[in-house]
């Protein structure tokens, strides 16, 4: 899967967020292109989430403009967001947690699928299926463990019906099999053509998923591009890592500091 | 709307109790009619709770707000000369403009807040009642004509009106359970920001609640104050009905269909039992009642899991397990 050269089909433009003085998000300008599965990274405090809450309408702008398929969202709330086909799932998990695991997929499908009661149920069922939740249907959603709770997050989103998909931290707490599987998953659900933004801290999650990263620093973006060039890049691996360490990898080619 | 067997089965119960109570006021005599005319009334006000404090999770405490804005609508409206259908009209309609009014500040708050906000616009209304003399006739209250008839008649008359609104609440209930609008109160009252996630437009739900809600109240204030023919700020607003009405609910089971329908009838039969038998200590033991059952029976009397309280006496009559190696992992 190549980045189409078409029209985007999310655009932030000088997009930023100011609390109490601090820029949490300055000036960020992105692209994003149908299908494409783009990993936005950054050490912690960097504005990942502060973006995608302003994204999905969380969080009002301070200044700037998002554009989704030629429509700015700047006035919406987060719930005619959603409808208009851009999901999201959250850091710490927020399921209707005395409901069960059928009872909460279906919400996302009826409010945001744009489906009827019925229709709902099927489509539902559906993203359980894809999700590999379906045995677990009838439980409430709080007695689920985590990866599964997880998962839960997805086939939510899935039943929404997405055009893009923003996934903050689906990996952080799982154990390595899991993550195998989430990253299978992810896969599965870009070929379906919705565009996914991941929020990652395992770069191996973020270097088999990703064909494009974005690096925030300190609420900028501070490199962008293909995955590989991103690592190599001494303002990331300074943003990472310390100046010093930049320095020490600009003489020597030898050294690899971020693992691919 | 899913309108599934089960629904259809509750459904034809409630159509049975209700026909059965429309035909018993042939046979009843005053006193009755009385009694169950209350009681009616009082499950009108649970049905209309629960909408907002079972299905949505807000604990209204402002049911007497509307129930005293639609008893001087109604009143108002019968002493400058409007007949007793079109005070009832008007009496729905102030309760959805002044839910409608109360319900976009106050449903910003919530939990306590949203508890506390609601209690407090019962006494603000009762203290503009009070002061608003040209309006409201002040402390003195108005006077509403009396309907004409026979006092059977017109007891079978209240009654009917009664239960006809009830038999409504009950409806809208049973309509509001079973399509989207409920289950995304539903999901409103689990989790509000995951709720606006799905893309339900929490705000909105949540002041449809609140004036659907209202207006139930508020018209059951109007039957009211055309029965009693006589109504005055502390009757209109009382603080003790704002507070019982959520005691019943919950009695009965919150966010279900029968819950209101079943508290109303339990509070009130226990209600009439302390009264009868204990009087010099009714309330204390009332209240005692009332906190043992909301204690021990979250899900209300009649929300009781009979295999998990089988199970628990069983468990009670076995040995004690044999302590736990902690040492060991389980198995």
């Amino acid at each position: 899967m190549s980045v189409a050269p078409t029209s985007p089909i999310l655009e932030l433009k000088s997009v930023s967020r100011v609390f109490d003085g601090i820029r949490a998000v300055d000036t960020v300008s992105l692209k994003f292109y149908a299908g494409e599965i783009v990993g936005l990274i950054g050490p912690n405090g960097a504005g990942k989430t502060t973006l995608v809450n302003l994204i999905s309408g969380f969080i009002p702008l301070t200044s700037g403009d998002v554009i989704f398929e030629g429509k700015s969202l700047i006035r919406s709330k987060p719930h005619t967001i959603a409808q208009s086909g851009i999901a999201r799932t959250f850091q710490i998990v927020q399921p209707f947690a005395k409901m069960t695991v059928l009872e909460n997929v279906v919400a996302g499908a009826i409010y945001a699928g744009h489906c009827g009661m019925r229709q709902a149920r099927d489509k539902a069922i559906e993203s359980l299926e894809f999700t590999k939740l379906t045995h677990l249907k009838d439980m409430p959603a709080s007695e689920l463990a985590l990866a599964n709770r997880k998962r839960l997050e997805l086939a939510k989103s899935l039943a929404m019906n997405p055009r893009i998909l923003m996934l903050d931290e689906v990996n952080a707490g799982l154990n390595s099999s899991e993550i195998d599987e989430a990253v299978r998953m992810v896969k599965a659900i870009a070929a379906r053509g919705i565009t996914i933004i991941v929020i990652e801290h395992l770069m191996r999650v973020v270097t088999s998923l990703a064909q494009r990263v974005i690096v925030m620093h300190h609420g900028a973006v501070v490199s962008e591009g293909p995955t590989d060039q991103v690592f190599r890049d001494p303002r990331v691996i300074e943003a990472y890592l310390g100046n010093r360490f930049a320095q020490r990898f600009a003489k020597s080619s030898t050294l690899v500091p971020l693992e691919i | 709307m899913i309108f599934d067997r089960a629904t259809a089965f509750k459904l034809v119960i409630g159509l049975l109790i209700f026909g059965g109570g429309a035909a018993f006021s042939l046979i009843l005599d005053n006193y009755y009619l009385q009694v169950l005319t209350t009681l009616a009334m009082l499950c009108v006000l649970c049905w209309a709770w629960n909408l907002v404090g079972g299905y949505m999770g807000y604990p209204s405490l402002g049911t007497v707000t509307f129930f005293g804005i639609g008893a001087y609508a109604d009143g108002i409206a019968q002493v400058q000369g409007f007949p007793i259908y079109a005070a009832w009209l008007a009496a729905g309609c102030a309760g959805a403009v002044v839910a409608l009014l109360l319900g976009l500040p106050l449903l910003r708050l919530k939990g306590h807040y949203f508890a506390i906000g609601t209690i407090a616009t019962v006494e603000v209304l009762r203290e503009i009642s009070n002061n608003w003399e040209t309006l409201t006739g002040g402390a003195v209250g108005i006077n509403i004509p009396i309907q004409p008839g026979s006092p059977d008649f017109v007891g079978r008359f209240f009654f009917l009106a009664m239960l006809g609104l009830a038999l409504a609440s009950f409806l809208v209930t049973i309509v509001v359970d079973r399509t989207r609008f409920g289950f995304g109160l539903r999901c409103i009252r689990q989790n509000e920001q995951a709720a606006s996630m799905v893309g339900i437009d929490v705000f909105k739900y949540k002041v449809s609640a609140f004036v659907l809600s209202g207006v139930l109240c508020s018209a059951a204030g109007g039957i009211y104050a055309s029965m009693v023919a006589f109504i005055e700020p502390k009757d209109a607003f009382n603080l003790i009905t704002t507070i019982e009405i959520p005691v019943m609910v919950m009695l009965g089971g919150m966010g279900t269909i029968f819950g209101p329908l079943i508290g109303g009838v339990f509070y009130v039969v226990l209600k009439e039992f302390v009264w009868a038998y204990f009087i010099n200590w009714h309330s204390g033991i009332l209240g005692l009642i009332i906190v043992a059952v909301i204690y021990f029976l979250p899900s209300g009397v009649f929300g009781i899991s009979w295999t998990s309280a089988l199970k628990w006496l069983k468990l009670r009559r076995r040995p004690a397990p044999p302590a736990r190696d902690i040492v060991t992992p389980a198995a």
